[in-house]
């Protein structure tokens, strides 16, 4: 049993924790993830490590409600437990064994969108740490959706909000926001680390490869062990089929086929969307949605 | 008087019946059952049984014991040998090993070897009788990788020498490929592996879920930090493989290991349980192992019509002639001397169907079986939403690659010597599939004993 240390909300449906798990949280490394169980009848549920505290044994992980295990995970509060806590899964960021000296000469720009902001600010937050200044965009819908924001602000080097309808920052999606950068304000980047929902990383990436900036992605596939066993996640890159789990999570987004993986990431979509209404609505669920004709 | 040539019948559930559900096919005998099998046994002197054992098993001795009907007796001679009775006379090949040797096979049927095992296991577990554990510790502790059958073998022999045994498990449940990989129609989860399993820890064994050797620590890590003495890997041969053809990766297209953990670990065919699975409606699992026939059995219980289709013939289908056996009485379909050359997709990403190639034997290959080559012009479509690659799996990387000086062969096996388990590092051991590639369980609890008592040597000489 892991126990919950903190619990709180940050956005609409966005929910942070701090858990502890003595064993991740000394071996975990930015780019690395977790998977949460909430009790026996559970999902193994991949969920991105947001920061951890190596001295007092705790990973904080941000989860947003997509499905109906996520629905009742976010009813956890201070103080409760997941039943199963695993990893650190996947490999650290690239970054993270390459030359200090040869990274400080980088110039590198992080895009999140959405909740990708909780994976990107460990990245931020070790390169700061370690004296490099990445610059940060962080993309969202409406100002009251934007996560982390001190935290992210506090350790990047120019921080760019984006929302979607201009309630707050730049007025308009990230991808906007990066060629204004590069090409208005003739700024230069040597790399782009760009995270969040796919859609929004295969738009990141086709505007990058167009100004030629390098760009890692990190793929949040479906997944069900998350140490190699199932296949579950696996992508095209390039001419590879690669494992999530295992061989990323952060590929290079110019080489992955994001259709593909977009169209694999619906397979169990009418399933969640009916298991979650089912926790929603209990048994007043009798297929109001106008998906799935009630519980048959 | 019953035919002493023919074996006691064993009674199963209803092909029909048991196609549609998760029970156990086979109910093992009752004890007169059991009995009346015994008294066939002639106990040689030079028993061929034995040697047919991986684990070597007394078995005229425990099978003499069931014939007297001193049940208790009869388990404690199993359990001097076998930490694991009731997995494997469910599992074992037994037609291959022991009972392939039983003399009184040369002119009638063997005696049902596997089935008196299986019988004094679960009297075993419903009587609750306690395997003998060690009088005293001798405080050396042991780490063991991996909570499947090799693992819990060798964890078990090294507690009953006095070890203090800790077993790192990467995933939330233990047992291994007995609970990922095996579906409970053959061996029932909470009845038969959990209660083995509290058996091994009733001897003293620790256990540690959600440990994922190479990522949540390191083989040094254990041993340099945490005072590991020794350390035996059993963490099996988890990797699936995919044929590398067009299509493969359409929704609907699983791995027998993604398809059977969705059921079998994480329960999807109980609602109760949160994991979705696909089940599909027309389904092909390709290969002709003991994977395929379990992947195939499971979608039929999940309401599928099911294909199993497989390049070679019938004669060289890799799986149990009983797991075969029980799938076509339960209506799986086989589509023999069949090779799948594309997946075909619909526009949405699914799987529509399976381009396929009929196939001929031509000479033996390497492996002394008949290489199957292609008929010219044999194309041909089979319309399904569902296919299950059942092709084998090899041993993950994630330990041999983070462990310094453990070394690997091509096939990224751990290099282990077969009488100990002693590998190219001092003080680590391995066993079982991630040794050897795929292989069966009993091979696996074969392999955990002689890391056993290579750990036992070693720390004993140290």
């Amino acid at each position: 049993m892991y126990k919950i240390t903190k619990a709180k909300l940050l956005a609409e449906n966005i929910y942070l924790m701090d858990v502890e798990a003595p064993r991740v949280a000394k071996h975990c490394e930015p780019g690395q993830f977790v998977i949460v169980k909430i009790d026996e009848h559970g999902e193994r549920v991949p969920l991105t490590i947001c920061d951890y505290d190596r001295e007092a044994g705790t990973v904080t992980i941000v989860l947003q409600t997509i499905g109906a295990s996520t629905e009742k995970m976010a009813h956890l509060k201070e103080g409760d437990y997941f039943g199963d806590f695993v990893g650190p899964l996947g490999c650290p960021s690239e970054f993270v064994h390459e030359d200090i000296e040869e990274l400080k000469k980088k110039k590198i720009l992080f895009v999140a969108g959405g909740v990708g902001a909780a994976p990107v600010y460990p990245q931020v937050k070790w390169l700061h740490e370690h004296g490099v200044k990445a610059d940060v965009i962080v993309g969202s819908k409406t100002k009251d959706l934007l996560i982390l924001e001190e935290e992210m602000k506090a350790v990047a080097g120019n921080y760019y909000p984006c929302t979607d309808d201009g309630s707050y920052g730049h007025a308009g999606l990230v991808t906007t926001k990066i060629e204004q950068l590069v090409n208005e304000e003739c700024k230069k980047y040597d790399l782009c680390v760009a995270i969040g929902p796919m859609i929004m990383m295969k738009f990141a990436c086709l505007t990058t490869k167009k100004l030629e900036i390098p760009t890692i992605v990190s793929m949040n596939p479906i997944m069900v062990d998350g140490t190699g066993m199932c296949g579950a996640c696996r992508l095209q890159v390039g001419n590879e089929v690669k494992f999530a789990c295992v061989d990323g999570p952060e590929f290079d987004g110019h080489l992955v086929d994001f259709d593909q993986a977009m169209k694999r990431q619906q397979m169990y979509k009418s399933k969640e969307g009916r298991a979650l209404l089912k926790v929603q609505e209990g048994d007043t669920h009798h297929g109001g949605c106008g998906h799935c004709g009630g519980d048959e | 008087m019953a035919d002493v040539l023919k074996k006691v019948p064993v009674r199963e559930q209803e092909p029909a019946v048991r196609a549609k559900n998760f029970e156990e096919v086979c109910y093992g005998y009752n004890k007169e059952e059991a009995m009346e099998e015994a008294s066939r046994c002639i106990n040689c002197k030079n028993a061929k049984c034995i040697e047919g054992c991986p684990v070597s098993i007394n078995i005229p001795a425990f099978i003499h014991e069931v014939k007297e009907g001193n049940f208790e007796e009869a388990y404690k001679i199993i359990g001097k040998s076998s930490a694991l009775p009731a997995v494997c006379g469910r599992v074992c090949p037994q037609e291959s090993q022991c009972e392939g040797k039983c003399i009184r096979g040369i002119k009638g049927e063997p005696i049902s070897i596997g089935k008196l095992e299986r019988f004094v296991a679960d009297y075993a577990l419903e009587n609750d009788i306690k395997p003998e554990k060690a009088e005293t510790t001798n405080g050396h502790k042991v780490a063991v990788i991996g909570s499947g059958p090799a693992g819990l073998t060798c964890a078990g022999d090294l507690a009953k020498l006095g070890y203090d045994v800790t077993v790192f498990e990467a995933l939330h449940e233990l047992g291994g490929v007995l609970v990922y990989g095996i579906p409970e129609f053959r061996l029932p989860k909470k009845k038969v592996v959990a209660k083995e399993i509290d058996k091994v820890k009733e001897l003293g064994v620790k256990f540690e879920t959600n440990v994922v050797i190479g990522k949540s620590t390191t083989i040094d890590q254990l041993m340099e930090d945490e005072g590991f003495e020794a350390v035996f890997i059993g963490s099996g041969a988890g990797l699936p493989k995919f044929m590398g053809i067009p299509g493969e990766n359409a929704n609907g297209v699983f791995s027998a290991n993604e398809y059977l953990t969705r059921n079998n670990l994480m329960k999807a065919f109980d609602p109760s349980y949160d994991t979705p699975i696909a089940a599909g409606t027309k389904v092909a699992v390709v290969g002709g192992g003991n994977v395929a026939m379990d992947a195939a059995r499971t979608a039929l219980r999940l309401g599928a019509d099911v294909h199993i289709v497989y390049r070679r013939s019938e004669e060289e289908l890799p799986a149990r002639v009983e797991e075969v056996h029980h799938a076509k009485e339960e209506g799986v379909i086989f589509d023999l001397l069949t090779n799948p050359t594309e997946i075909l997709v619909d526009d949405n990403g699914y799987v529509k169907g399976m381009k396929c190639v009929k196939m001929a034997l031509g000479e033996p290959d390497a492996s002394g079986r008949r290489r199957p080559v292609v008929v010219e012009g044999s194309e041909f479509e089979m319309e399904l939403d569902t296919v299950i690659m059942s092709l084998g799996t090899s041993p993950n990387p994630l330990i041999s690659s983070t462990t310094e000086g453990l070394e690997v062969n091509k096939w990224k096996c751990i290099v282990a010597e077969e009488s100990n388990g002693k590998t190219t590092k001092e003080g680590v051991y391995a066993g079982g599939d991630a040794v050897t590639g795929a292989a069966t369980v009993i091979l696996a609890m074969g392999a955990g004993k002689a890391g056993a008592k290579g750990i036992h040597e070693y720390l004993s000489n140290k």
